[in-house]
């Protein structure tokens, strides 16, 4: 006989998170401590008395921080209802009020009392003064907001929503907590920053002053030769790299999928070097070769006996880095759509008596035009968002991505115009994604259905086979080139003056000492690297782990608001981690969360910037697995968690593994959020290249960028062998479920 | 130790005036009542999108009735999840678990009804017995043919014990010779453990074969429920008469009632049958293709306009004065030719008669 959880008078979770409530309140430090909770200091240095260290429950038994004592309430509640079955709707209605006034009651003093006393003018003019102020919140106050959090889940499942399914409410409300506090809340908090006046008032004048500025919108270059607004340079970059990467992504292709070309598994393992390759590797390559003294520069300019110049910093040079960059990712997007073409479609075009080239013209390439849009939208966000390479090369042309990091760091040190750049450059991502999604999501044509379609694509036709072939040739010549240029130059004394051969860069670098004491790490760059390797290795399971549950809730259950959810949690691909790093700054700097200069800042921003990676592995390995093989589990009696982790992630494993990897080595190559978040203590590798390239000391950046790319070719490389071995060791199950 | 067995603890299942709607407008299941007593094989039998499957998706907890109650055995299970119902499933993809061997998908749903690991363990091997699978507990389901895992997911259903034992169109993936052997062990195994089942299939003549009655369903609603017998010899209506074997519809005119007997015209030929209820005036006939009679004396007129050989007999396609008809004879050895004048009458039993609609 089956037991039925909604009769029982035991709820296991339930007493665990009231629980878990109660360690928060009584056992954990409750405000956040300076040199972090792991190292453990504060157990010995007065804890729990100390008002530094103490647990809310502390600081209320010495009289401090008197408005934590209605956080009290809620937390006995729910013992009341504890043994009551879920049907009786008192227990309902207990957990979800105290749930929601504790969370509620949480974020409201946290916002309401800062470092200076009351946050808020009214609240001063409501309560008199207080000579009282409390800091960021600690892990007391986190581990209490959780509990809240899911009290309030609970009670909502016990009313019924999605079938009084405990696990799936939980898990939405807790992607849309920490999303809305990861995602939103720093965007809000910027958008706000926007409006600030000198004087800490709010204006809308402020912000229009920024906004309409000339060096944002000028318009001077068309008329007298002067310098355009940022946004443009932006805008007209984006444009041109979305519509070439597109073009080269398309040209390459059509020569992996209908050309007799030989060596096709080679072109798709290109497509590997941008996920390997720092942002910024290929624009330190393109100063080697067309630098001031750059080996093709001066060669060129020898053989003509003039003067070499600077042309590459600016526009040429990011435009041809940019290129060089995403064409992998306009290749990836149109590879699948040039191949979910159905072959059929093209055979029954040639039996109705069209020849090759009108075949393309008239089916093949109106199928595949919702992926050519689709690719460039890609490209132009990826331009936008591309922080690395405008650093290196910029020259005289600005754009946005580095104007919002020279308003930060810069002797402007401007907020207000930082978070209004921000603001645009979010404009023209969103813009771009919002298109994305909506015009382009309702168009597509490729479909595979899984029906067996025996075709086999016609191959191009003669007058376009040529020029593709070439351009494919040439560009592929020239990318392989610029990765040599890396390899070499991390080798070569000093670049155009001393060219002789030296790994003394990579001792410089990465040198290790035996002595009695073990090994020492005497290499400058080892300690940004081994900050980057644990930042990173914390951060990818997290990613993978937030990734999948939101792909799982996305692909595998209803609910009300499903749209904007999925919506809200793929939206931080569209936000360009500079305008991350700017709001993460700008949020995360005050209580009630104050976060900058720990490490924890930098994993939460790898965790929110790579969470879409770890969506879109989730659902599209999800939508594989027929929904009957989680409704047979739920029909054997096991409930949606059990189904989740005994059925849905053991099939999950390439998935998990892909997403892990990906996460991990997103993470190692991020640049953008990364520069401003990073601090003396928790420095990352390209941050420090990026430190060593504006000193001029392209040797040992360079070098440290290839040995990144090698660590990375070494995790891809395991993932593709864990993975092989995975779905060797499940054998073929494609006639299951199907 | 006494070997354990698989047993049922089969029990009924009512709707009352259940209606399940989709997105606001679209009506899947429209207000209906059915009681499923205990112990007895039940088909939902229809076209698709007649809501059959959703019925018993309803049944299953998979989706949630949007009014009316359903009730297993004594308990209100209306608003109950999947997870808390005493009903398994067997799926038409069978569903069963890539990664787990057979053992471990059978004694998958036991793990969560309290047995113990090792007790699990021999509840799911008894079950593997009953299916005739004995020692195929450590393959891979990928390892197994089409009906042997089509057996795997029947023993992980069966070794719950549920109240209701469900089928989604069990044998739409098997090829045509093994589903005659399946639907047998099916009926078999259901009939030996008295188990309460309720089977959704589209194919009339597996559910001819296997049920006790058959749910006909039409456009979300119940057209007509009843033994196989009943359905095939007395449909209430057109839709039914169709669907269940092939029928032809006639027009005729009742000429005259006498008891419950009903003296019809079809052209010259007359016809007396159960009047069902009917007054004199126009009326169908539904009569099956076998119940249609060539060269009947004082039949109708007609005209042979097609000739099919099918093996085990003749079909043919004859026009009449109000259209086309179909039948069959057994005669395989004197065929009668295309354009041959034939007439057509009626066998004394099988047709009946139906209200004109």
């Amino acid at each position: 006989m089956r037991r039925v959880t909604s009769e029982a008078t035991s709820h296991p979770v339930l007493i665990f998170w009231i629980i878990a409530g109660w360690v928060g309140f009584v056992v954990l430090p409750w405000y956040g401590i300076e040199d972090g909770i792991f190292s453990f200091d504060w157990l010995v240095d007065g804890f729990p008395f100390d008002t530094d260290y103490a647990p809310a429950a502390f600081l209320l038994g010495q009289g401090e921080k008197l408005w934590l004592a209605p956080l009290i309430a809620p937390l006995i509640a729910p013992w009341l209802v504890a043994r009551r079955p879920k049907t009786d709707p008192l227990y309902a209605k207990v957990l979800i009020l105290s749930g929601a006034f504790g969370f509620g009651w949480l974020i409201a003093q946290g916002f309401g009392i800062g470092i200076r006393g009351w946050s808020f003018d009214w609240l001063e003019a409501l309560f008199g003064p207080l000579d009282d102020r409390q800091f960021g919140m600690g892990y007391g106050a986190m581990l209490l907001a959780a509990s809240f959090l899911f009290l309030f889940t609970q009670g909502i499942a016990a009313r019924g929503a999605i079938n009084g399914d405990v696990f799936v409410v939980s898990a939405i409300g807790g992607v849309i907590a920490i999303v809305a506090t990861f995602v939103f809340f720093p965007i809000a908090k910027m958008l706000t920053a926007a409006f600030i006046t000198e004087e800490g008032g709010y204006s809308f004048g402020v912000f229009a002053g920024k906004f309409f500025d000339d060096r944002l919108w000028g318009l001077d270059c068309l008329i007298n030769g002067g310098r355009c607004g940022v946004a443009w340079n932006s805008l007209f970059l984006a444009i041109l790299v979305g519509v070439l990467t597109t073009a080269l992504g398309l040209v390459f292709a059509l020569v992996v999928t209908r050309s007799g070309f030989r060596y096709k598994r080679l072109v798709r393992a290109l497509t590997v070097l941008p996920i390997i390759t720092p942002p910024f590797v290929i624009g330190l390559a393109l100063i080697l070769l067309f630098g001031l003294s750059g080996s093709v520069n001066v060669f060129v300019a020898d053989s003509f006996g003039v003067q070499p110049t600077r042309w590459l910093y600016g526009l040429p040079g990011i435009l041809i880095a940019q290129v060089l960059a995403f064409t992998p990712i306009a290749f990836l997007v149109l590879i699948g759509v040039v191949e979910g073409v159905s072959p059929s479609m093209e055979e029954a075009a040639q039996t109705l008596r069209a020849n090759r080239w009108q075949v393309f013209r008239t089916v093949t390439l109106p199928l595949i035009r919702p992926g050519l849009a689709n690719a460039f939208l890609l490209g132009f966000i990826e331009s936008m968002a591309d922080f690395g390479n405008p650093l290196v090369l910029g020259g005289n042309y600005d754009v946005l991505s580095t104007e919002i990091f020279f308003a930060i760091v810069g002797a402007q040190y401007d907020q207000g115009r930082a978070a209004v750049l921000a603001l645009v450059l979010l404009g023209f991502t969103l813009g771009a994604f919002y298109a994305q999604r909506f015009w382009l999501g309702k168009k597509s044509y490729t479909t595979v259905s899984g029906k067996g379609d025996s075709g086999v694509h016609p191959l191009m036709p003669k007058r376009l086979s040529l020029p593709v072939l070439a351009i494919a040739g040439l560009w592929g010549a020239f990318t392989i080139v610029v990765y040599g240029m890396i390899l070499y130059g991390s080798v070569v004394e000093l670049w155009g003056v001393n060219n002789t051969l030296t790994f003394k860069h990579y001792v410089t670098a990465f040198s290790v000492r035996l002595d009695e004491e073990g090994i020492r790490w005497t290499g400058s760059a080892w300690d940004s690297f081994w900050t980057t390797i644990k930042i990173s290795a914390i951060a990818a399971p997290l990613t993978a782990a937030v990734g999948l549950v939101t792909a799982y809730l996305l692909t595998r259950q209803s609910f009300a608001g499903k749209n904007a959810f999925e919506f809200g949690t793929m939206l931080s691909f569209a936000i360009p981690g500079t305008v991350i790093g700017v709001s993460y700054i700008l949020a995360f700097n005050v209580p009630p969360i104050e976060l900058t200069g720990t490490g924890l800042i930098l994993v939460i921003s790898f965790i929110f910037r790579n969470m879409p990676v770890g969506v879109r592995a989730g659902i599209a390995s999800m939508s594989q697995l027929d929904k009957s093989l989680d409704e047979s589990s739920l029909t054997l009696g096991a409930n949606s968690w059990q189904t989740f982790r005994k059925v849905i992630l053991p099939l999950l494993r390439p998935a998990i593994l892909a997403a892990l990897v990906y996460s991990f080595v997103r993470a190692m190559t991020a640049i953008s959020a990364v520069i401003f978040l990073v601090s003396a203590q928790y420095d990352m590798a390209t941050s420090y290249i990026i430190g060593r390239v504006e000193n001029n000391d392209y040797g040992l950046a360079i070098a440290y960028s290839t040995a990144l790319i090698f660590v990375m070719l070494a995790a891809v490389g395991m993932l593709q062998l864990l993975v092989g071995k995975t779905r060797i060791g499940r054998r073929t199950h494609g006639n299951v479920g199907g | 130790m006494v070997k354990p067995r698989i047993g049922g603890k089969a029990a009924p299942v009512s709707f009352r005036n259940v209606s399940k709607v989709y997105g606001g407008d679209v009506k899947a299941v429209d207000d209906v009542s059915l009681e499923v007593e205990t112990g007895k094989l039940f088909t939902l039998l229809g076209p698709s999108g007649c809501g059959k499957t959703t019925m018993l998706r309803m049944i299953a907890g998979l989706e949630m009735a949007t009014e009316g109650r359903i009730q297993i055995g004594d308990k209100d299970v209306t608003g109950l999840p999947a997870t808390d119902r005493d009903v398994s499933m067997v799926f038409q993809s069978y569903a069963l678990f890539p990664h787990m061997n057979v053992l471990q998908n059978v004694s998958y749903g036991l793990g969560f009804s309290g047995f113990k690991k090792a007790e699990a363990a021999e509840r799911a091997t008894a079950g593997l017995e009953l299916v005739g699978l004995s020692g195929y507990g450590d393959r891979l389901p990928s390892e197994l043919s089409g009906g042997q895992q089509q057996r795997v997911a029947v023993a992980r259903a069966l070794v719950l014990e549920p109240q209701v034992l469900l089928f989604d169109e069990p044998l739409s993936n098997l090829d045509a010779k093994l589903r005659r052997q399946v639907r047998e062990e099916i009926r078999e195994i259901q009939q030996n453990l008295g188990l309460t089942v309720v089977y959704v299939t589209h194919d009339q003549e597996e559910a001819l074969a296997v049920s006790d009655r058959i749910v006909v369903m039409r456009n979300a609603s119940i057209a007509q429920i009843g033994t196989p017998r009943e359905l095939y010899d007395a449909p209430v209506d057109r839709f039914v008469a169709d669907f269940i074997g092939e029928a032809n519809l006639l027009p005729c005119e009742v000429v005259d009632i006498r008891d419950d007997e009903a003296e019809i015209a079809i052209g010259p030929y007359r016809h007396v049958l159960a009047s069902r209820g009917l007054g004199t005036g126009t009326a169908t006939l539904a009569a099956r293709p076998s119940r249609v009679v060539l060269d009947a004396p004082g039949g109708f007129p007609a005209e042979v306009t097609k000739a099919t050989y099918v093996g085990s007999r003749m079909e043919y396609t004859i026009e009449a004065a109000f259209g086309p008809l179909f039948a069959v004879r057994e005669d395989v050895d004197h065929p009668l030719p295309v354009g041959r004048k034939v007439t057509v009458g009626l066998a004394a039993t099988g047709p009946v008669l139906l209200p004109r609609g």
